[in-house]
């Protein structure tokens, strides 16, 4: 593994702390309720209750902080990008530079910096979810979640199963395309340089037989899992049953009080 | 709707075997013509057989054997399972209970991301309660030798591992016969002895019925019985020894000779007073000790 490394999906750290031990539901319940507040909270006090919060789940974890803050990476641009945006554009507040063109302003700082603080602590809360869960447990969850939306057409159960499958297939797909990849760059294939339209040509003796193949493993999957008796959710029973805890109670009473504070602040 | 759990014998009607098939036929129908793919088998397989098919590529070994669980529906003719005709959409499910089947690639047949929960994915499809699933998981992880590993992700295992864990999905919806559709194909030699061992394990312990298709003739010794498909239909059955004692079938029919069996041949040929009907390398080193 070289190319794809760097892609990372299920980041599951597996552990047993006390945010690990958390019902699934109640894990994706309170990111939902802290993402929410998050973008009710106002002030500055607001946001540092919030990120105190964080902070202390982050600890309660027992995951690196490194991993936790592996998780920004992707976003850094869109961070560096928000805050350069609001710095140059924004003319509330006070004057603060005045050179040649360039007028920043306080209002845009601040803002820009709040802005980017959110987008720091929602996607932090996320990391902690996905981290301290591991994939089975939260598409559980989300079959769970989704289960009284049945009633309106939504297929809880094929969803959930299609995201099982898309989790356990994702390494097997990487593994192949890397293969694949070889293989053509053995043959003298060129993927990195060239113009954007040059590089996704290229790309295309790589996706082809990455299909083809993908399409013949669900051909083989979908008739050993009905040769298993699979026929949907129907009737089915599960090998782990989701189970709240006096922790779970515990865990909703704290995030109400922080919720509370923050938007009261 | 639950399957039907088959408890020994009540289901099953008078004398039926595990397996009868009478005038099997299937075609494929496809865009570029049909396939007259399974021209007139009949065979049986009873309670406590092993029996290994062999056969050129596209004999029609793995068509035979989705008849056996119902995948495939004969064109014309009867299989029943236990009994109980494939043909009969409402005994379905039990069918594919009774009837567990490993494939050849062994990326394809693993559903969950975890050892554990694959291995429970069969019992959660029948239906099975909660504690039981768990024995059975546990069960059957330990009768291919996995247990060790239950929390891994699949794709971190070995060819051979991945195999084992496809039989205990299999085992733990307690099946009846354990069909395996070329499941070392694709396997290098370790991942090949690991499974052929577990297999073995599985006749002496379990006593499983076991059905093996395969392309490596020193796995077909194992079995209790060969059985030779070409082109749809089965042109020689009988013992290993049998079997294996006609060279000339065999290469007519792009099939080889055991190694063991070839090389006893070739000793005897040479002067060496081997006894006949040599199939496997014990046999052949038991006998070559006693000649010292
Ligand atoms: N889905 C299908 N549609 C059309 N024809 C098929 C299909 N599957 C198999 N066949 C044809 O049926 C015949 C028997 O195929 P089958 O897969 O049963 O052979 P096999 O003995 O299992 O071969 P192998 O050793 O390669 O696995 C072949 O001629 C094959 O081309
Ligand atoms: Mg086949």
């Amino acid at each position: 593994m070289s190319m794809l490394q760097n892609v990372t999906l299920g980041q599951y750290f597996p552990g047993t702390s006390v945010v690990h031990r958390l019902d699934p539901r109640t894990k994706l319940g309170l990111a939902l309720a802290y993402i929410i507040v998050l973008f009710i909270a106002r002030t500055g006090l607001s946001y540092s209750v919030l990120a105190l919060a964080s902070a202390g789940i982050v600890l309660l974890s027992e995951v690196p902080i490194k991993l936790v803050l592996r998780g920004l990476r992707p976003i850094l641009m869109i961070l560096s990008l928000t805050v350069v945006l609001h710095v140059f554009t924004s003319r509330e507040g006070v004057e603060l530079v005045s050179f040649w063109f360039i007028r920043i302003y306080s209002g845009g700082v601040i803002q820009g910096f709040m802005l980017a603080f959110r987008l720091v602590l929602l996607v932090l809360s996320t990391s902690i979810l996905t981290l301290t869960t591991s994939p089975i447990a939260l598409t559980d969850a989300i079959e769970l979640a989704l289960r009284p939306l049945r009633r309106f057409g939504v297929p809880a159960h094929e969803l959930a199963m299609m995201m099982t499958i898309a989790l356990r297939f994702i390494p097997t797909l990487l593994e192949e395309a890397e293969k694949i990849m070889k293989a053509q760059l053995a043959r003298g294939a060129d993927f990195e340089s060239g113009g954007l339209l040059k590089r996704a040509k290229s790309l295309l003796p790589l996706l082809i037989p990455l299909f083809i193949s993908a399409f013949r493993r669900a051909d083989e999957l979908a008739m050993a899992m009905e040769a298993r008796c699979y026929r949907g959710g129907e009737g089915r029973t599960k090998y782990k049953v989701l189970a709240y805890s006096r922790l779970d109670l515990y865990a909703a009473m704290c995030f109400t009080a922080v919720g509370v504070v923050a938007l009261a602040l | 709707m639950q399957c039907v759990e088959l408890n020994s014998g009540t289901q099953i009607k008078g004398a039926a075997g595990i397996i009868e098939t009478k005038g099997l036929h299937h075609v494929y129908r496809g865009h570029e013509g049909d396939t007259h793919a399974l021209g007139g088998i009949d065979i049986r397989i009873e309670e406590g057989d092993f029996v290994a098919i062999i056969g050129r590529n596209g004999s029609g070994k793995s068509t035979l054997a989705k008849h056996f669980n119902a995948i495939l529906l004969p064109t014309e003719g009867r299989v029943l399972v236990l009994g109980m005709d494939t043909r009969d959409t409402g005994l379905l499910w039990s069918i594919r209970q009774a009837v567990g089947m490993v494939f050849q690639n062994p990326d394809n047949q693993i559903v969950a991301t975890v050892i554990d929960e694959d291995v429970a994915f069969g019992p959660e499809n029948l239906g099975v309660p909660t504690p039981e699933i768990a024995e059975r998981v546990d069960a059957a992880l330990r009768q291919v030798n996995m247990l060790a590993l239950r929390h891994h992700a699949p794709h971190l295992l070995s060819g051979g591992q991945k195999q084992r864990v496809a039989i205990a999905g299999v085992l733990a919806m307690h099946p009846k016969l354990l069909v395996l559709d070329e499941a070392t194909a694709m396997l290098d030699p370790v991942g090949r002895a690991e499974v052929i061992e577990t297999i073995l394990a599985l006749r002496s312990i379990a006593k499983m019925t076991t059905v093996l298709i395969t392309h490596h003739m020193d796995e077909a010794v194992l079995a209790h019985r060969v059985i030779v498909m070409d082109e749809g239909r089965v042109v020689a059955s009988g013992t290993p020894a049998e079997v294996f004692a006609q060279p000339e079938l065999l290469e007519s029919l792009g099939l080889d000779v055991p190694l063991a069996a070839k090389l006893a041949k070739e000793l005897i040929r040479s002067g060496l007073s081997l006894p006949e009907g040599i199939l496997t390398a014990a046999q052949l080193v038991d006998s070559l000790c006693q000649f010292n």
